[in-house]
């Protein structure tokens, strides 16, 4: 196997006297679809944001494509190609569409304060070149026909997807998904799938996404990684990891005799 | 000729991007402009001082706008800014009388804006009423300075300005100095307005909505937080500046904290976060204690009293306006405006 994507070591997450990652480490090969699951107050969203440097963790080690960004800034991050969105919408509301997925190529972009003020030369040709990468991300998503409208008077289904247009924008390496189909109906949940998939089809975006929807789940993802009370009790395939013991333990709370190492610590 | 949008016709993304729909309010803003010219021809000197503080309260508005409004970071501190533009060209003035006056402007905007920027360093750990107390703080130790650094500011005695020249042509009467400060006032609202069509005014914009996923799409917050101190500062100060040559004599007493308010009275009025808003808002502003004082002193005759009661009328009018703006349109006179073109847009099929 080549150099992963993405590898975390050991990591450690506390807030005061909670632990809420404790000395978790996987790995996401490229051009992968990964997920990560596990029951409410897991530590998933947690480890998501210790990726994505909204986080720093008290102990472990973040590497993204062979280099070690445990201690980076996101924007240090995201410059080096990750993106991600969020469990709650984090668009910016009072932007139009096509300002939001302007955004994302903030990275980019080059026009300091000088060259955008006088806009015309430089500045005009990058905003239009820009715009014709964030034109191409709209026909994707099929997010024509709301290009100009304001994000915070959108239905939450196409909010959702204009939050995966932004950070498609960014043209990333490694795209994180903080439940990307949470709340939605049965068919945005397929068009959502579906644009997961041809994003990592068509753009080799490799995806590490949380979702609680295990059909979602099971049928996207090749390798899955389930934490429970912030520890990780299972990591492989769909198939493997749903006859996993400690997995059905923590779902379904059966009482098994096999699985008692992992009863309530 | 289209004189009104009826449908979407663009061919190009630069044309779908230019600051103006069709040639006809190109032609329209181009008219004014050129009717704007004429204003020192038959203006009275009464008017032309109101005018010319329209022209500093715009640039001054749009500064704040920017910071405030755009990039949401409230600040109070702006009287004090627009202080640093003013006294550094007094002292300018006073000290490199050489100096073309372009520069002596350019210079006193770079110096309030690099006070600007020291002042807004507690923005990256402060939001909201923390910052306002923050930046409150920066107006009572500039005033501070300005009252006790003598050799400088003249002290609370304060400082006359010389005006400004280039070579032996000197800016002396207001209606001169009008087309200065409406070349610079025009110059920089376009400026503005452009910055907000690319990358560091989007980015402004996006540590207003959300800070934290602005920061995740690659927004260094630190240096656009900064960054936004000091171009506003920058736009302050010049107000400052254009202020001092205006007033002649400055002093302390020019720069109250209630000239901090008034400039947020503006851009609240006006619109946050919208140019025309601030714009909008900086005439309103100014020329309502003028067309106050109109009224009261044509109605003198009949009531003679009420002249006496002018200055609480004022404050109360002020008060008032404020307070129906803010329950009846709390997003400004430019959102007023833009309701009014949508309206006019489908008249008379308004369905």
């Amino acid at each position: 196997m080549s150099t992963p994507q993405l590898e975390a070591k050991n990591v450690m997450l506390r807030f005061g006297g909670v632990t809420a990652i404790k000395d978790v480490s996987f790995a996401v090969e490229p051009g992968a679809i990964h997920a990560i699951i596990g029951p409410n107050g897991a530590g998933k969203t947690s480890l998501l944001n210790a990726i994505s440097g909204v986080y720093r963790p008290q102990q472990g080690q973040i590497i993204f494509a062979g280099q070690d960004i445990t201690r980076m800034k996101p924007y240090e991050r995201t410059s080096r190609g990750l993106a991600r969105t969020f469990q709650n919408i984090a668009l910016f509301k009072n932007m139009t569409v096509l300002d939001n997925l302007l955004i994302g190529r903030h990275t980019h972009q080059h026009c300091g304060i000088l060259k955008g003020g006088f806009y015309y030369g430089p500045g005009e040709r990058e905003e239009v070149a820009h715009r014709m990468v964030v034109e191409d991300i709209i026909d994707f998503l099929e997010i024509q026909h709301i290009r100009k409208k304001i994000v915070g008077t959108l239905a939450y289904g196409l909010q959702k997807r204009v939050e995966l247009a932004r950070a498609l924008a960014l043209e990333p390496k490694l795209l994180l998904l903080d439940e990307p189909m949470a709340g939605m109906n049965a068919e945005e949940k397929e068009d959502m799938a579906r644009f997961i998939i041809d994003t990592n089809e068509d753009r080799g975006t490799t995806v590490l996404m949380i979702e609680h929807d295990m059909g979602v789940v099971m049928d996207i993802s090749i390798r899955v990684v389930v934490l429970n009370f912030g520890v990780k009790i299972a990591d492989g395939t769909p198939q493997e990891v749903q006859r996993d013991p400690h997995v059905q333990k923590a779902y379904l709370g059966q009482e098994d005799a096999e699985v008692a190492g992992v009863a309530e610590a | 000729m289209a004189t009104i949008r009826c449908g979407d016709f663009k061919t190009s993304y630069a044309k779908d991007m230019a600051i103006f729909d069709s040639a006809f309010a190109r032609w329209c803003l181009a008219l004014f402009l050129l009717a704007l010219l004429t204003v020192p021809l038959y203006a009275s000197s009464y008017w032309m001082d109101v005018t010319n503080r329209v022209g500093i309260a715009i640039i001054g508005a749009v500064g704040l706008n920017i910071l405030t409004g755009f990039t949401g970071q409230i600040s109070l501190g702006n009287a004090a800014f627009m202080a640093v533009g003013a006294y550094a060209t007094a002292y300018l003035g006073a000290h490199l009388p050489g100096l073309p006056f372009v520069l002596t402007i350019l210079l006193s905007g770079f110096l309030a804006a690099v006070v600007g920027m020291v002042f807004g360093v507690p923005s990256l750990r402060l939001k909201g009423l923390y910052l306002a107390m923050a930046t409150l703080a920066a107006h009572f130790i500039i005033e501070f300075v300005a009252t006790h650094w003598n050799d400088v500011t003249g002290g609370v005695a304060g400082v006359s300005v010389a005006p400004a020249s280039f070579f032996k042509y000197s800016l002396d009467t207001d209606s001169k100095l009008f087309y200065l400060i409406f070349g610079l006032m025009f110059f920089l609202v376009f400026f503005a307005k452009n910055l907000f069509r690319t990358k560091v005014g989007k980015a402004f914009v996006a540590i207003r909505d959300q800070d934290i996923s602005a920061e995740v799409m690659g927004v260094n917050l630190f240096k656009y937080k900064l960054m936004s101190f000091g171009i506003s500062s920058f736009y302050v100060g010049v107000a400052g500046s254009l202020l001092a040559y205006q007033a002649k004599y400055i002093s302390p007493e020019n720069f109250p904290i209630t000239l901090a308010i008034d400039y947020l009275a503006m851009i609240i009025i006006g619109g946050m976060g919208s140019i025309l808003g601030s714009i909008l808002g900086a005439i309103f502003i100014t020329c309502l204690p003028e067309l106050l004082r109109l009224g009261a002193s044509s109605l003198s005759g009949t009531f003679p009293s009420l002249v006496g009661l002018f200055a609480s009328l004022k404050l109360g009018v002020f008060g008032l306006a404020i307070v129906l703006f803010l329950v009846f349109e709390p997003d400004g006179m430019a959102e007023r405006w833009r309701k009014i073109k949508t309206y006019w847009r489908l008249y008379p099929f308004s369905y």
